[in-house]
């Protein structure tokens, strides 16, 4: 095991930890590196410009999620539900397009939404005579993009608690007289959180630091983390400064599993006080 | 499951439904103009092989193919044999800390453009060369992560009471290797590296950072992203259809091979 852990401590930890030492130093006038000790990168950070890029960022990876994990849940939940022989032939399939390449499932995306791609064609065969919509390069063409190349690990996150459930707890909460919301809502919901979050975690981190996306689908317009820490690095050549923004970006995600872990441990808590009631 | 009423029924049908169109039509509609005779790259008009035939007279496509597939042939095979051997060691001690649980874990959950950026930065201030070998330096770094993750799931129901049966029974430490733990484990072994093939075949971001300037060591997904930002042509419908069957069926095999593990 010694060569693996050598490899990933020289390839991925003391690179990872020279970005963190990049961070703090200056940027040199013709575009190097100058080993000046600073804080301004950092502060650069939270220059309105580029925290509004964050805001962006956030509401974008934010949107995606929140609409992943809605059509995510709602297809784990009817895979579920779904005769038993049947389901791991579902599960299989709705994981299958997850394993083709990234930049394909995006470019599809781009055939689908282009001025004359398939749904302007769509709405011409139905009669419609005017100009072409415009799709594509828009923020909803951005957020469609994140949510169909993600959306496979979302359904498979919430069918394991799903599949799990015991069917007697949402039949005992029938049996008192709860609708089929109410135990939707207080029974089957709070039972599948743990799903749920890792599902929306796994969104919301592949999204805000996603760079083909935006680059692809929003055209260049809609900026997020990722494209802002490749033009540093590319065409602004200003490493420090792209060092910190990649060194925010590791904050969020590290909050945001935080946050997760903590979700999970009060569901455990729960779940284990359902199974306690479940079985007095 | 409790019993559901017709009307529950069909809506549960629809959603499943509604759910394989939303996943599968962007994917059927690209496979289809593939085989587009026209040269439109949205609207059909015929079937023809011709963008497949054009791919195979197109020199740059054909070099980019070839260094994908020197790329991920080599860094699978090293990270094959390391992140088997990282497997095995983690799994016989049992007792790990927190920080090689995180060392192994962190490859696999690190965005891209970061690693992509470090590798870059790192290249950079030891003066190395970019090209394929550095692809190949950076693609082992995420490959031997998921191979040792898909091999440690195997570990986990294996008896290691065996290996000190073959052990007492006078077997070296490699014959016991090569003729007891290796059976057990090759499926996952095998999988893991069917993973990490495909891993690296479809790997863009970090590939584009590590592959310095210059041609030479362009890189299929870097040829198909150049290709893309230049306009949509039937001909990368056809090249978008050829990658993604070679993922598809190596990733098919491997879930195949393993049963249930990836994924979970």
């Amino acid at each position: 095991m010694a060569p693996a852990l050598a490899w990933l401590t020289a390839l991925m930890v003391v690179p990872c930890a020279l970005v963190l030492a990049l961070a703090f130093f200056q940027r040199g006038i013709y575009g190097g590196i100058e080993y000046t000790f600073t804080l301004g990168n950092f502060g650069l950070v939270f220059d309105p410009l580029y925290a509004g890029i964050f805001l962006n960022s956030a509401r974008i990876a934010g949107t995606a999620t929140l609409v992943a994990v809605i059509i995510g849940y709602a297809a784990a939940y009817a895979i579920a539900a779904a005769p038993r022989r049947w389901q791991p032939a579902f599960l299989f399939f709705a994981v299958l397009p997850f394993w083709s390449n990234y930049l394909i499932r995006t470019y599809a995306w781009i055939v689908l939404l282009n001025r004359e791609g398939l749904i302007t064609q769509l709405l011409r065969w139905f009669g419609y005579t005017g100009e072409p919509p415009s799709m594509l390069y828009t923020e909803g063409a951005v957020i469609a993009g994140l949510v169909y190349n993600y959306l496979p690990f979302v359904i498979l996150a919430c069918y394991a608690p799903l599949s799990r459930l015991n069917p007697e707890l949402a039949e005992a909460s029938r049996d008192l007289g709860a609708s089929a919301m109410t135990t939707f809502r207080r029974v089957i919901l709070p039972l599948t959180v743990p799903g749920i979050a890792a599902g929306a975690v796994f969104v919301f981190v592949l999204s805000i630091g996603n760079f083909v996306t935006p680059a692809l689908l929003g055209g260049g317009r809609f900026q997020m983390i990722g494209n802002l820490v490749y033009d540093q690095f590319l065409t602004a050549n200003d490493w420090p400064f792209g060092a910190a923004l990649a060194m925010a970006l590791i904050a969020i995600m590290l909050i945001v599993l935080m946050a997760q872990a903590l979700a999970a441990d009060r569901a455990a808590g729960r779940i284990a006080e359902a199974r306690g009631g479940a079985d007095g | 499951m409790a019993e559901r009423s017709p009307a529950t029924r069909r809506t549960l049908w629809l959603v499943l439904s509604l759910v394989f169109a939303f996943l599968y039509i962007p994917i059927a509609v690209l496979v289809a103009l593939s085989f587009n005779q026209g040269g439109q790259p949205t609207v059909w008009s015929g079937f023809s092989l011709k963008w497949y035939a054009s791919l195979a007279g197109n020199a740059a496509i054909l070099s980019a193919a070839l260094n994908t597939l020197i790329v991920a042939l080599v860094s699978t095979a090293i990270a094959t044999l390391l992140g088997t051997l990282l497997a095995i060691g983690v799994e016989m001690r049992r007792q790990y800390g927190r920080g090689l649980e995180a060392l192994i874990f962190a490859p696999m959950i690190i965005p891209d453009i970061v690693l992509a950026i470090a590798l870059l930065s790192f290249f950079s201030l030891l003066d190395f060369t970019l090209g394929l070998h550095t692809i190949i330096l950076a693609h082992v770094v995420f490959n031997l992560a998921f191979v040792c993750s898909v091999v440690r799931a195997r570990l986990k129901s294996f008896d290691w009471s065996i290996v000190e049966a073959s052990a007492d029974l006078g077997a070296s430490a490699l014959t016991t290797f090569r003729r007891v733990t290796l059976p057990v484990i090759l499926p996952a072994v095998v999988a893991g590296a069917l993973l990490a093939f495909t891993l690296s075949v479809d790997e863009f971001i970090i590939a584009f950072f590590t592959a310095g300037a210059g041609r030479a060591s362009t890189t299929l997904p870097m040829q198909i992203y150049a290709m893309i930002r230049f306009g949509i042509t039937p001909e990368i419908n056809a090249l978008a259809t050829i990658v993604m069957a070679v993922s598809i069926t190596a990733l098919t095999l491997s879930q195949r091979l393993n049963r249930g593990v990836i994924g979970q």
